[in-house]
């Protein structure tokens, strides 16, 4: 096989495609289960919910297209072996090109076609030396440099900007009109055939996927062909808009994978502690116990610096740059599995303990059935719901702690994009005068948006599957109590 | 009562032994001392000579769990673990592994009052405010203010507190300059120091509490008692005030319990930011410069501290509520 290109399989690559196959594999179960799907749908009748989940899927699409990574091959050299590029690239990447390729060379902001500070301008090479009254020759003047990128095809900057802008956010708003009313048109029938009372809120859908649309119409009509730099650049010219969509893959990869790490030791564990008792619950509280009263961030940051280690003593486990990134960040979600499963077991084990004293489950002991089949058969899809609803909740908590140990030294590798990376760069800007505030903005913004919605939408997983919980709900005009 | 608080700090022992065997175990299982030395002198060249030195200087020369070439009970003494673990249930923490990092427990000691000066101001009021805020959302609930009060909370739980403390910095330090924007000063200036980043970890931690603490009293506010202290005719503030933050106090106590180990992660974010030598500041240099010696110190203070408190909490626990008894 010869292609001009050869993938690149990392670690949270596979991991997270594994996820979505599961993910596919729980769909079909929902699907086949009548109460699964009615809880499900009790969901997303919530619009909050519906909508949270129509922004979280669209980044989730996002990631998975910058999970298919590859490299490049390199020119023939003359009969040799084939070589690839260094450089590992995502099939985002290739959607990203041009923002890649756009690079300045230091700061600019949003939207500009001049850099941020002022450079001098080198003279020409035919003029001579400009003397002033005493003979001595001037500085070189310094003015704000044009950007390479910024706004390359305006002939006169300053005149045609605003014309310019004004046209492609009229582009950027007539695509993203189309692909709303083409939503329009899919969601309708949908909406027509629905014959539960409750149907899902396809509204919510609607409108937040119109806005989307619109906002991602904006972002490509402004960038596109000889456009803006919609969230500027950095220090060394990158564009901030692509480091900021490819931190969203660092921060669903740490949401999810950190989070299905606990799974195990929380699930084995707690229902061992609770269905076994005795000794076993003895030694297993013993070990949750110690591990939670150690602070959380010390045992992760001794935990990394010795996976730093580990990495500098094993070169040989990866070829360039971002596989060590990844494996770093892999061993970091293994690490946050590893410190953050007490919590889960602690319910597991308070549940567990209650259901081996139902009368199914003393019928199966009755029964001779065996302890592993009980706990597979009896207990295990009894305390799912738990699992579920820690697990929505944990996913937007572990992309906020992600900014926090990016910031203490012991988050993802400096060279990964991150939120925490652009928070922990942002602090160094925003104590620049005239300050830098575009990138903290752009981290901010996408970081509120995806905690945001996570958070909606594990509250409403949690209303429709603890019905506990769902009395509590606040709503504009409506009775705190149903009778 | 006594023979209650006894018996966890027993219990507390028995688990620090735990912490200690699992610190020393994830540092010396994946790190031999040769690396530790070679990292913390540094530079290109490290000469086997200058490892033996250092080594020996921080006593990482003896055999790790069990000396053989000693005698008696030396045998077990003469060993790493002895002495950089064992030694902290003394509180002697040893020296620091980089050269300037100095004597720990001196650092500790210094630094201890102005970490708590930090957090435990930030806990209390936190608690307060929280708990205020919560009851206000519970007398209106049903209405617009509760529905746009639980909006704003999720809105603001999920905005991550560097987020608070950079803008807040910036703000009121910078623009405002109501504040300093980093610092401290002993005695009573340090409060010029502390208000912004104490203001700034209350309105970071508000929400999340505040809406945890919302479904609590709701609970409460739904049962039977409250009806028929309403039915006698009390004011609404007398029945939330009387009787419903009284009986959700336990829930409470026990939530804040929890909520302690975010409190020193809080204190390591706004000492670092705000130039405050604390412990956080102190731990987080020590992450930097990869000191083990300090971060082990510090899981193991850290630990006590976790703890202590939850015994305090368990004690609170049952003077709230004479129900519960110890034992």
């Amino acid at each position: 096989m010869d292609l001009p290109f050869k993938f690149v399989t990392l670690w949270t690559d596979v991991v997270l495609w594994v996820m979505l196959l599961g993910l596919g594999v729980y769909v079909r179960q929902v699907r086949r289960d009548a109460a699964l799907r009615a809880t499900w749908r009790r969901v997303f009748v919530t619009p909050s919910a519906m909508a949270s989940a129509v922004l979280l899927g669209l980044m989730l699409l996002m990631t998975l297209a910058d999970s298919v990574h590859f490299r490049r091959a390199l020119p023939d050299v003359a009969g040799g072996v084939r070589a690839f590029d260094t450089r590992t690239e995502s099939v985002l990447d290739i959607g990203l090109a041009k923002l890649i390729a756009s690079r300045e060379n230091s700061y600019s902001q949003p939207l500009a076609t001049y850099g941020f500070s002022k450079e001098s301008v080198p003279p020409q090479a035919d003029a001579k030396p400009v003397l002033d009254e005493h003979g001595v020759p001037t500085l070189p003047a310094r003015a704000y440099p044009r950007l390479r990128h910024g706004g390359a095809g305006l002939a006169d900057a300053e005149r045609d900007w605003a014309g310019d802008i004004a046209v492609r956010l009229a582009w950027g708003s007539l695509a993203g009109a189309a692909v709303s009313l083409l939503l329009w048109l899919l969601v309708r029938p949908a909406r027509a055939t629905t014959t539960t009372t409750q149907p899902p809120a396809w509204r919510a859908a609607w409108i937040t996927a119109s806005v989307m649309a619109v906002l991602v119409g904006w972002g490509v009509a402004l960038s596109w062909g000889q456009g803006y730099h919609v969230f500027g650049t950095d220090r060394t010219g990158n564009d901030v808009l692509y480091m900021t969509l490819k931190s969203v893959r660092t921060a669903f990869v740490i949401g999810s994978l950190a989070t299905i790490a606990t799974l195990p030791f929380a699930l084995i564990f707690g229902i061992a502690a609770g269905y076994f008792k005795g000794w076993v619950d003895d030694v297993i509280q013993y070990i949750y116990t110690v591990l939670s009263s150690v602070p959380n961030i010390l045992l992760i940051a001794a935990c990394v610096l010795m996976v730093q280690v580990f990495l500098d003593k094993h070169p040989e486990l990866f070829e360039t740059g971002l596989e060590r990134a990844d494996l770093k960040i892999f061993l970091l979600c293994l690490i946050l599995g590893l410190t953050g499963w007490a919590g889960l077991c602690r319910l597991l084990r308070a549940e567990t303990l209650k259901l081996r004293e139902l009368e199914y489950v003393q019928a199966a002991t009755a029964f001779g059935v065996s302890h592993w089949r009980i706990m597979q058969r009896h207990v295990l899809p009894n305390v799912m719901h738990l699992v579920l609803i820690t697990t929505v909740l944990e996913f937007s908590g572990l992309i906020l702690y992600e900014a926090v140990l990016s910031y203490v030294g012991v988050g993802v590798d400096p060279s990964m994009n991150s939120f925490g990376g652009m928070i922990n760069q942002a602090r160094v800007e925003m104590s620049r005068d005239p300050i830098v505030w575009w990138s903290f903005l752009a981290a901010f913004v996408f970081m509120v948006a995806i905690v945001l919605s996570a958070n909606l939408f594990a509250d409403a997983v949690r209303d429709a599957f603890d019905p506990r919980a769902r009395v509590y709900r606040a709503r504009p005009r409506a009775a705190v109590h149903p009778a | 009562m006594l023979q209650y608080i006894l018996r966890r700090l027993g219990y507390g022992l028995v688990i620090l032994i735990g912490v200690n065997l699992i610190t020393f175990l994830l540092f010396f299982t994946v790190n031999t001392p040769d690396d530790m030395a070679r990292l913390n002198i540094g530079g290109k060249r490290v000469t086997p000579d200058q490892i033996e030195k250092w080594k020996v200087e921080r006593g990482y020369d003896k055999p790790m769990l069990f000396n053989d070439q000693a005698q008696g009970t030396d045998q077990l003494t003469q060993t790493v673990f002895w002495e950089r673990s064992v030694s902290l249930f003394v509180f002697d923490f040893g020296r620091a592994d980089n050269a300037s990092g100095g004597d720990i427990g001196y650092q500790i000691a210094q630094r201890m009052g102005v970490s708590l000066r930090l957090t435990v101001p930030i806990f209390v009021l936190g608690l307060l405010a929280s708990v205020i805020f919560a009851l206000w959302l519970v007398m209106f609930r049903g209405t617009r203010v509760d529905f746009w009060g639980v909006v704003a909370c999720v809105v603001m739980m999920s905005i991550s507190s560097l987020f608070y403390i950079i803008v807040g910095q910036y703000l009121f330090s910078r623009v405002a300059r109501l504040a300093p924007i980093s610092g401290y000063a002993g005695g009573l200036d340090a409060v010029r120091f502390l208000v912004l980043p104490i203001c700034l970890m209350l309105v970071a931690s508000l929400a999340g509490q505040a809406r945890f603490f919302r479904t609590l009293f709701l609970e409460e506010a739904g049962k039977d008692y409250v009806r028929t202290a309403r039915a006698k005719g009390l004011a609404e503030t007398a029945v939330m005030g009387r009787h419903v933050l009284r009986n959700a106090m336990l829930p409470i106590i026990t939530s804040s319990g929890s909520a302690l180990p975010g409190l020193f992660m809080g204190g390591l974010l706004t000492e670092s930011f705000f130039g405050i030598p604390g412990l956080g500041s102190y731990t987080i240099d020590a992450i930097a410069s990869q000191d083990f010696a300090i971060v082990r110190a510090m899981v193991f203070l850290g630990s006590v501290l976790y703890i202590v408190s939850n015994i305090l909490i368990d004690v609170a626990y049952t003077l709230a509520d004479p129900r519960v008894r110890m034992q």
